[in-house]
């Protein structure tokens, strides 16, 4: 094989990669604020015990578990508006099928989390004459939370990852820069290992972050 | 109203059910102020499970309980309390756990300044201040600043005391409050319920300790598969009980109450 590398012309589309870049990290930002709200949600109704309400969202969150998230991304924007009778930007398709699919995966996080604190801190708690509010505040989510960092950010890696997929609805995030950019200049070798790099050099701190995080709290 | 002065718990036909199995029937019993009263019975009897219900951390399925002025009747058909009521009912009576319960993100001094932040928005300078005192009380004014991790059995369950006391209660409830204890560190913890005994703490606990509730309690209640089977003067109940039942389970405690007499 003789091809000659040549990652130059690259520089020339590097406000395109900058902008596809932005909108990689802001929709991951983005979906993962409101996806942690809706896993929030999701995982507190299941523990209320209120069957009407736990039932329906278990229900959500196994559709979105189940299915493929490129299947929902499509299904949201083609199918989902001929039955509301609203069309849906690509953006606003996404944004809702991220946000679903990861707050499906964050919800069962949290709850495991919620329900692997010991049952005498609740009990503790409910002597001292707190309420729900504060029992959840101050004693159940500062411990739950620890550990349930570690899943969170590898559910939010996925998260990142997941956004690529928006490159079939011509969001224009990092990938579909790259396509642009392949169909413009024809050299798909350079432009996709730049696109590859990106993503890597972006995850890579969260990965290393979480395993951090891991080692230190099984000490 | 001269009753409610001088009787700060009351409880009255209290029953509950898990179930099938009933765990209490028909519980009655008084606690006059300032009095010690000691469960003690064989495990499965429903003493534990009495002392939740006295704190609402389980809820009983009918009777009646006053603990201080505050009430809370279950009799059949009413709705259930809410949260609310629940909370400020707990409040204002304190509970050890045999297993500690200490919140272990928090130092020994932020465990008992907890409740009184939280619940009654105490300041926190001036909680600082009382679990500073207590924590003296407890023999624990240098570990102040300790994570619960850091502390031996003994030490936790001081803490635990010092952070149920800092709600100011009208009763203090222990449940198996040294079980879980090395049988070294079983001596501290009980010096320190002692001398809450002496200073007049209206005290109710579950115990295996029989040379303590025969020292330290006015009352000994022997309970049953969830009947009270025999109640009287500490002494007399562990020394001379007139139940073959009380007989037979103290059977079991020979050594430990002729060590305490």
């Amino acid at each position: 094989m003789n091809y000659q590398w040549d990652f130059s012309f690259l520089l020339e589309y590097k406000t395109l990669i900058w902008q596809g870049a932005l909108y990689t990290l802001g929709f991951t930002v983005l979906t993962a604020v409101s996806g942690l709200t809706v896993g929030c949600i999701i995982a507190l109704a299941r523990l209320s015990g209120i069957r009407w309400l736990a039932w329906p969202l278990l229900a959500i969150s196994e559709l979105f578990r189940c299915t493929p998230v490129l299947v929902q991304l499509v299904w949201c924007y083609y199918a989902l508006p001929i039955l509301i009778g609203v069309n849906l930007s690509p953006p606003v398709a996404a944004f809702i099928t991220l946000t679903m699919y990861g707050g499906s995966f964050y919800a069962e996080i949290i709850r495991g989390g919620i329900i692997s604190i010991d049952a005498g801190q609740w009990d503790a708690g409910r002597a001292l004459g707190m309420r729900i509010g504060a029992l959840m505040r101050r004693i159940v989510l500062p411990q739950a939370f620890r550990r349930m960092v570690p899943p969170l950010v590898n559910q939010t890696v996925l998260q990142l990852k997941n956004t690529s997929l928006l490159s079939v609805l011509a969001v224009p995030d990092l990938l579909y820069q790259g396509q642009l950019i392949t169909s413009a200049t024809y050299r798909p070798l350079e432009t996709y290992t730049m696109v590859a790099v990106i993503y890597f050099i972006l995850l890579l701190p969260l990965t290393r972050g979480a395993a951090l995080l891991e080692a230190r709290m099984s000490r | 109203m001269s009753n409610s002065i001088t009787t700060m718990i009351e409880v009255v036909g209290l029953k509950k059910s898990f179930g099938t199995h009933a765990v209490l029937r028909d519980i009655s019993l008084e606690v006059p102020k300032g009095g010690v009263v000691a469960l003690i019975g064989p495990s499965g009897s429903g003493k534990s499970t009495l002392l939740r219900t006295l704190n609402l951390l389980t809820l009983p399925d009918s009777g009646y309980i006053r603990v201080g002025a505050s009430r809370i009747d279950f009799t059949a058909g009413q709705r259930m309390p809410r949260d609310r009521e629940l909370a400020a009912f707990r409040a204002r009576t304190g509970m050890v756990f045999q297993n500690f319960n200490l919140f272990p993100h928090m130092s020994a001094e932020a465990n008992v300044m907890e409740g009184p932040v939280t619940v009654q928005r105490m300041k926190k300078p001036e909680a600082r201040a009382l679990a500073r005192e207590l924590l003296a009380k407890v023999g624990l004014a240098d570990r102040a600043e300790a994570m619960p991790e850091q502390l031996s059995g003994g030490q936790k369950q001081r803490v635990a005391i010092a952070r149920a006391l800092a709600m100011k209660p009208d009763v203090m409830l222990f449940d198996e409050a040294t079980s879980a204890l090395d049988p070294e560190r079983v001596a501290e913890v009980l010096a320190v319920m002692k001398q809450l005994a002496t200073e007049g703490m209206t005290m109710l606990l579950v115990t295996h300790e029989m040379a303590f509730a025969r020292e330290v309690a006015d009352t000994v209640i022997f309970m049953r598969d969830g009947y009270v089977v025999e109640s009287g003067p500490a002494r007399q109940v562990i020394d001379h009980p007139a139940e073959e039942a009380t007989r037979a389970f103290l059977s079991h405690f020979h050594h430990a109450a002729g060590a305490g007499a």
